[in-house]
């Protein structure tokens, strides 16, 4: 943003400053996210740059708390890192356990809330959808009503809504459900929760796409002669790709950072990443958390990464240049 | 036959049939019914494809958020336990003085009660109301069960000289019926005397109304001051060529998707006594050693943190709305002899009001409901109202208070929503 060179030196003065407050902003914004991964290599138990750590010391720094992570929650953590080892460190380990579930819940999840969403966004997106506004707005509520409020009404409905006890739908379902037949403390309940928190993600990010989507390039399909599920699939489908997929991973980045509604919905079979920052953050503040935090850093890197790339693919496929 | 009920293939008609009549599609039907038919057929085919997400959506959120309601206004602790109490509750007016009817149906409750071990449910119920209550029913119905003799007034007063409180029986009316509005008012720090007049409760215990205020204040000073951190960078980023500003758009993506737990807890680092903030302001001589300031656990905490995690929110639509202004106008205004500030106030910052209104909305909207944040880093005086509810769901295990206050909180947060609808509307939300 240049100057006109008509700029009076008062006005050069005050866009000298102007930047230098931007740049301000900036700092506050990405600051507190930078500081924590040299933090997480502190060699001592503090949340601030020891005197070695600022003097580029090797002593000052060590990579115990990345070790800490593997090893909480074993056995015998001590023992020599044979494969008794590993198989302990993948059996026992509490943060490795919680990464199993994160990573479970997130991908049924999404997977639910990105195969329904979509078919959503496409109804949605026809000029003759009735009632298209109410259900817009329907479906996008589990995003902008407070985490708390959804928590608490699942927590009632999970404790309530059980199969009768006793009865042949139970011992049908009791492998996904729990002793009483309850979704209450389940895997199943967690993953249809963070599916209904993913759908308004899909939603948003697969009408976007739609809007710049040709309708003619289905009819030239159909006149053609493909059937409607060869032009969805061979036509639709390829097009919008980039938006699901973009829309999936908003999903999974939701449910892989939930962590309101596990509090209240889930059991300790449930423990997630986010929940087992929760208990270390409420507890005691160690620095294995800022461990943790710095993967999860470089985790939201390649996110972010590639929705970029996903966007510019889009724009570029569906003949928009960037503006 | 799919093929037939598409409008491009039955708007076929016959040459000459034009002039004879109403139009006929191919084989002769009106055209009207006919367009009529597949306009229905168009429609229904687009609702099922929203169907299965629309049954999902009431399933697992419209029915649990419908649940939580009914819990607000439905509590049966007392009435279902103590059915005789709550029979003479209901054929006297409210205020009449406890008589010997009423203690024999109290003291058969009681009886009943203890013997069912559901006591200790009818005791919880008032304790809601009445703060250390719960021991009275429990102690009593324990007495009760060892025998006691008519009258039974005299006995019960004599067991616990509380069972003459006023309070307690105005406590007992409210709950002697499953449906009330008692949570309600519980929620706005009032409650009903003896005569079933509304009033305030106890100073000491009026908190609910102040924390209400504070969420909106504290909410209204976040957006605040999302807006005016979030105004010059989109300013800047709106104006700066296209790749510069692609680079710098990162440094605001970024935060917008790394997990909010992970920038709280860095946030706790940072601001706490012995955390990098306050060493660097000793370092640079601004505080002394002693002087460490207290930015976390407080108010100053919740404010720090959530401007900094709400601050995408902001940046983005104003963003994409100042991407669209025309720089020209500024341009014209300043030939025409505007000031550059005259230039800015009268041209410039009126075309960025859509976007400022949507940032802002989704700020406050996504700020009044803020639970972990505050819970991490805000101390006592920076809870907001979500922590209360979570307290009576966790705490204080008072579900039906929980359930009022999140009730409140929904309503709230639904006409925020709708005005969003009608100002930005939810198709122009956009995710980074």
């Amino acid at each position: 943003m240049a100057l006109p060179s008509y700029a009076s030196p008062l006005e050069r003065i005050w866009h000298r400053s102007y930047l230098v407050i931007c740049a301000l902003i900036f700092i506050f914004l990405i600051a507190p996210i930078l500081v924590i991964i040299p933090l997480s290599f502190n060699a001592a138990r503090f949340f601030t740059f020891t005197r070695e750590m600022l003097s580029f010391d090797p002593a000052g720094y060590s990579m115990q708390w990345y070790d800490t992570l593997a090893t909480f929650g074993m056995a015998s953590p001590d023992a020599p890192r044979d494969a008794n080892w590993f198989a302990d460190m993948w059996a026992n380990a509490k943060w490795v356990n919680a990464a199993k579930n994160s990573v479970l819940i997130g991908i049924l999840s999404t997977a639910l809330a990105t195969v329904l969403g979509t078919l959503a966004a496409l109804g949605l997106s026809r000029p003759e959808m009735p009632f298209r506004r109410l259900i817009m707005a329907t479906l996008i509520s589990p995003m902008i009503v407070p985490l708390i409020i959804t928590a608490t009404g699942l927590f009632f409905f999970y404790s309530s809504a059980c199969l009768p006890e006793g009865s042949w739908l139970q011992q049908a379902f009791s492998p996904i459900l729990s002793n009483r037949g309850c979704l209450a403390n389940t895997h199943l309940g967690v993953i249809l929760a963070h599916a209904t928190l993913g759908v308004p993600f899909v939603i948003i990010t697969v009408t976007a796409t739609l809007i710049g989507f040709d309708q003619s390039l289905n009819r030239a399909a159909a006149s053609l002669g493909a059937s409607p599920r060869t032009t969805f699939f061979r036509i639709t489908m390829p097009l919008i790709l980039p938006g699901v997929i973009s829309g999936a991973l908003f999903a999974f980045v939701t449910s892989f950072d939930e962590v309101v509604v596990v509090l209240f919905i889930a059991g300790p079979d449930q423990q997630t990443i986010p929940r087992q920052m929760w208990i270390g953050i409420r507890e005691q503040l160690s620095p294995a958390i800022l461990a943790v935090a710095t993967l999860l850093v470089v985790f939201s890197i390649a996110l972010l990464a590639t929705v970029e790339i996903l966007r510019r693919r889009s724009e570029r496929i569906r003949g928009i240049t960037p503006s | 036959m799919a093929s037939s009920l598409d409008p491009h293939a039955v708007i076929v008609t016959e040459a000459g049939s034009v002039s004879e009549g109403p139009l006929t599609t191919a084989d002769g039907q009106p055209l009207q019914k006919a367009l009529a038919r597949s306009s229905r057929a168009a429609r229904r085919r687009a609702f099922w494809l929203v169907a299965p997400l629309l049954a999902f959506i009431v399933i697992t959120f419209v029915i649990p958020i419908g649940q939580l309601l009914y819990r607000s206004v439905h509590n049966d602790g007392f009435s279902a336990n103590m059915p005789e109490i709550s029979a003479w509750f209901a054929v006297t007016e409210p205020g009449t003085a406890p008589d010997e009817a009423a203690f024999t149906a109290l003291a058969a409750d009681l009886l009943a009660a203890s013997e069912a071990r559901s006591i200790g449910t009818v005791g919880t119920r008032i304790n809601y109301d009445v703060p250390g209550t719960r021991s009275l029913f429990t102690s009593t119905g324990r007495q009760v069960r060892r025998g006691i003799e008519p009258p039974y007034q005299a006995a019960l007063l004599e067991i616990d000289a509380e069972w003459g409180d006023a309070e307690i029986w105005a406590a007992m009316r409210g709950a002697s019926t499953p449906y009330t509005d008692g949570f309600y008012l519980a929620s706005v720090d009032r409650t009903r005397d003896i005569d079933g007049n509304v009033t305030m409760v106890a100073e000491h215990r009026q908190v609910y109304v102040m924390l209400f205020l504070r969420t909106l204040w504290l909410s209204g000073l976040i957006t605040a001051l999302t807006f005016l951190l979030g105004f010059p960078v989109a300013h800047l980023l709106a104006t700066l060529p296209m790749r510069k500003s692609n680079l710098l758009m990162i440094l605001v993506l970024l935060p917008f998707w790394t997990s909010l737990l992970v920038r709280t807890s860095s946030w706790m680092v940072l601001l706490q006594q012995q955390g990098v903030v306050n060493d660097l302001l000793v370092w640079l001589g601004v505080i002394d050693d002693g002087g460490r300031l207290a930015m976390m656990y407080n108010q100053a905490g919740t404010i720090i943190a959530m401007t900094h995690i709400l601050l995408p929110f902001m940046i983005l639509p104003l963003y994409s709305v100042m991407r669209t202004i025309n720089p020209a106008y500024v341009r014209a205004a300043r030939s025409l002899g505007a000031t550059s500030w005259t230039a800015f106030r009268r041209v410039y910052f009126p075309q960025t009001l859509p976007g400022l209104g949507a940032g802002a909305l989704l700020v406050f909207i996504l700020a009044v409901g803020y639970y972990i944040t505050p819970a991490l880093v805000g101390g006592s005086s920076g809870q907001l109202i979500s922590n209360m509810i979570a307290e009576h769901m966790t705490g204080t295990l008072n579900w039906s208070m929980a359930a009022a206050l999140a009730a409140i909180l929904l309503a709230g947060v639904l006409i925020l929503y709708w005005v969003y609808d009608r100002l930005v509307g939810i198709d122009n939300l956009k995710l980074g």
